[in-house]
């Protein structure tokens, strides 16, 4: 299931509901992304995405994790528009027979959504606005997963 | 056909979208910015200056610059995505 969306979300009772009336789920891991300001100085940030083409490309990730893991639910949730540091931004969770699969997709997952999804990353500091740059870091965890 | 542009592409040219009927001499994604970098009414010169850091999606999908392109198309530009 995907929802991009502005408003927050609950991380506890969104991973309760994955596996809520289910028995054969062994397992449900997850990754939450936060806003973090290492150095101090963010006010705020704001998430601009490309609505049309996030749906779909979050669709597509979560149909190769499901092709290539035997996964039971899987749980993407990104926000964009006006966050603080601390925000949740990111929350994707999988849930699965056995830990496995389901740490692995997870991983798989999140790696994807930082080089495919598109969305872009607005900082303000007292300095003004800057645009996050993507990392290289980020296209090499994905590229391990081909 | 429709262009978007986002995160700083669309800070400089000054718009998010905008409607373009295909000119004739334009059939990839690379002519079409070579066509715009022309029209001197924005700052598409400015804004395409630094090729290697825009991306390049016709009808929501990834695809390179000579990807051939219809009236019909939605062709967004953007920098390299961050979310996550």
């Amino acid at each position: 299931m995907i929802k991009v969306q502005e408003q927050d979300f609950d991380v506890g009772g969104e991973l309760a509901a994955m596996a809520d009336g289910k028995t054969d789920i062994g397992a449900v891991v997850s990754f939450t992304g936060l806003v973090r300001d290492g150095g101090g100085s963010i006010r705020k940030m704001t998430l601009e995405h490309y609505p049309a083409m996030t749906e779909k490309r979050l669709a597509e990730l979560e149909a190769a994790a499901r092709k290539r893991w035997p996964l039971d639910e899987v749980l993407i949730i990104h926000r964009h528009g006006e966050l603080s540091p601390g925000d949740r931004i990111v929350l994707v969770a999988t849930a699965s027979a056995h830990r496995q699969a389901a740490f692995e997709a997870c991983n798989y997952l999140i790696d994807w959504l930082k080089t495919e999804a598109p969305f872009w990353k607005l900082e303000e500091t007292q300095l003004g606005e800057t645009w996050v740059d993507a990392h290289d870091g980020d296209a090499a965890a994905a590229a391990r997963w081909k | 056909m429709k262009i978007l542009y986002f995160a700083w592409l669309r800070q400089r040219i000054g718009v998010g979208a905008e409607d373009l009927n295909k000119p004739a001499c334009v059939t990839t994604v690379g002519e079409l910015v070579a066509y715009l970098i022309e029209d001197k009414s924005k700052a598409y010169a400015t804004a395409f200056r630094e090729m290697e850091a825009i991306r390049v999606a016709v009808n929501q999908e990834y695809v390179s610059f000579d990807r051939q392109i219809e009236n019909g198309d939605e062709i967004a530009f953007f920098p390299p995505v961050t979310g996550g």
